[in-house]
């Protein structure tokens, strides 16, 4: 048997070389004022400081850092499973600002830094579940998106919510023009929820995992986090949050129109057209286990869609 | 040709043709297979399956195009290992993914085009893989084992389908397969109507 680092060291101490030097780095800029929150202007990697929010945790254990940082799909680093952990280091998550705007009273735009001030940061375990049929368990890092959103005044007529990721081929080099288009999404990449959806209080926006700030291969600096939905339905990289009247166009309904529709509930009686959705395998276990209705969050979601037929709304 | 050429090109098939194997197994020793192995072995499995197919299918083109004989001397060994490696990928498809859960597997074999497709692929190789010795080809006689190995064009067809229809439309790999495919099969028809319009010409003059 070999011992790796992260089989002796628990993983919230767990740092690699190039992680330890970061928030050196991070430190050597905030100086002497241990009185500064020290995470605020921390580049990726670095600890972030949150409180666990005993409301949102999962009984099975975590998915194991290494796993959740190196086996990821960002279609804007690439479609191979290793590219984003590979490529990610051509994305700048500072300076970012996130422009919220559309049907809304106050649109503004918002720096990084004022996003990670917004409301306390907490810490809530949930299950991710990929429309591909695998699965983890993550410790994010977040506050709900209600509470930037509450910032806006969001108007009587906001029905939905865009999520767009950055479009930058210089940060993201699967943007660039590929043959015939392949492996390209039309970008930039975006997502959409209802607003009664994005108001949900399951519904993450979120900064960091695993006691750290968010990794670029995981959507820095900020992403959203809708547990109860396929993984591809929580937008990466945002820069911006549009309110809307209309039902958003998204990056893979566009894509495969059949196969990823708006709504992207994780159901287990809903086959993708290629493969069922009844089972998952949970990334770290041998054998498939059953998917669970809203993936496990049924009881807090379901009723968002009481009266609705859940095959047509795919 | 002579005998030890011939020998060193059937050792070099056996090199080549096992090293994906040996990768897998060594991935496996050093616990580097990703983090979803499963997926990723059945994956490798199935594109290697693929490839040697490929090139078995490449030696008839060679010999047309080049008058290259010496490849249709591996093309009996290549398909053999190709249908060795599409027996791993389905074996690992019912072993490790499904961990003999007959009834989904039955399932999807019914409901899925792709996993319909791959299997009939896998069924139409099963002949043609028993009857592959010298010994058959000569009980069977010349011009039927021939016919029935016809059946690969068919194989090979929805090994490339089963590929396009199960991958997510973006992605290129799939269709590089299909292009290839599409080049074999090309050399081989147009060198068909060419010996078929050789063969009229007399009868029309």
């Amino acid at each position: 048997m070999t011992l790796r680092y992260s089989d002796v060291t628990p993983e919230r101490l767990y740092l690699s070389r190039r992680e330890l030097m970061a928030g050196a780095a991070a430190l050597a800029i905030v100086g002497c004022d241990a009185s500064t929150d020290a995470t605020a202007a921390a580049p990726t990697g670095a600890p972030l400081k949150a409180t666990t929010n005993p409301a949102y945790r999962v009984a099975d254990p975590l998915t194991k850092v290494e796993a959740a940082t190196t086996y990821n799909n960002f279609y804007e680093f690439g479609t191979n499973k290793d590219d984003p952990a590979r490529l990610a280091g051509t994305l700048k998550p500072r300076p970012w600002h996130v422009q919220v705007d559309g049907l809304c009273a106050k649109p503004r735009t918002f720096d990084i830094e004022e996003i990670l001030k917004l409301a306390p940061l907490e810490e809530r375990i949930y299950v991710l579940r990929c429309v591909e049929a695998w699965s983890m368990v993550i410790p994010w890092i977040g506050y709900p998106l209600a509470a930037l959103l509450k910032q806006v005044e969001p108007r009587p007529g906001a029905k939905y919510v865009e999520f767009t990721t950055l479009k930058d081929p210089e940060q993201f080099p699967a943007q660039k023009p590929s043959f015939l288009g392949f492996g390209s999404l039309d970008w930039p990449y975006s997502e959409g929820l209802r607003l009664d959806e994005a108001l949900h209080p399951l519904t993450l926006l979120t900064v960091g995992m695993y006691g750290q700030v968010l990794p670029n291969q995981n959507g820095a600096p900020v992403r959203i986090v809708v547990p109860w939905k396929y993984g591809f339905k929580s937008a990466k990289s945002i820069v911006r949050i549009r309110l809307t009247d209309a039902e958003p166009k998204t990056a893979w309904n566009k894509a495969a129109p059949q196969e990823y529709g708006f709504y992207s509930n994780v159901n287990p009686s809903v086959d993708h057209p290629r493969w069922s959705q009844a089972t998952e395998r949970r990334i770290g276990e041998f054998r498939r286990r059953p998917t669970l209705m809203f993936n496990g969050y049924a009881e807090q979601v379901a009723s968002l869609y009481a009266g609705m037929d859940l095959k047509k709304n795919y | 040709m002579s005998v030890r050429t011939r020998v060193a090109l059937k050792v070099g098939v056996w090199v080549v043709a096992l090293v994906p194997l040996a990768r897998l197994l060594y991935g496996f020793w050093i616990d580097d297979l990703t983090v979803n192995p499963i997926e990723y072995v059945t994956r490798e499995l199935g594109q290697t399956a693929l490839r040697l197919l490929l090139a078995s299918l490449a030696a008839t083109p060679l010999r047309i195009l080049f008058g290259l004989s010496w490849p249709l001397t591996l093309r009996r060994l290549l398909g053999l290992f190709a249908f060795f490696y599409v027996c791993l990928h389905f074996g690992v498809w019912i072993v490790l993914d499904h961990f003999f859960d007959w009834r989904t597997m039955t399932d999807d074999v019914v409901k899925r085009p792709w996993i319909t497709v791959g299997v009939t692929a896998l069924l139409l190789l099963v002949p043609l893989a028993a009857t592959s010795t010298t010994g058959m080809i000569k009980w069977m006689g010349g011009v039927a084992w021939r016919r029935l190995h016809r059946l690969v064009y068919v194989a090979a067809v929805l090994g490339v389908l089963h590929y396009i229809w199960l991958a997510k439309k973006v992605l290129i790999q799939p269709w590089v397969y299909a292009t290839l495919l599409a080049v074999l099969l090309g050399i081989r028809a147009a060198d068909a109507l060419r010996r078929l319009a050789r063969r009229r010409r007399p009868v029309l003059a």
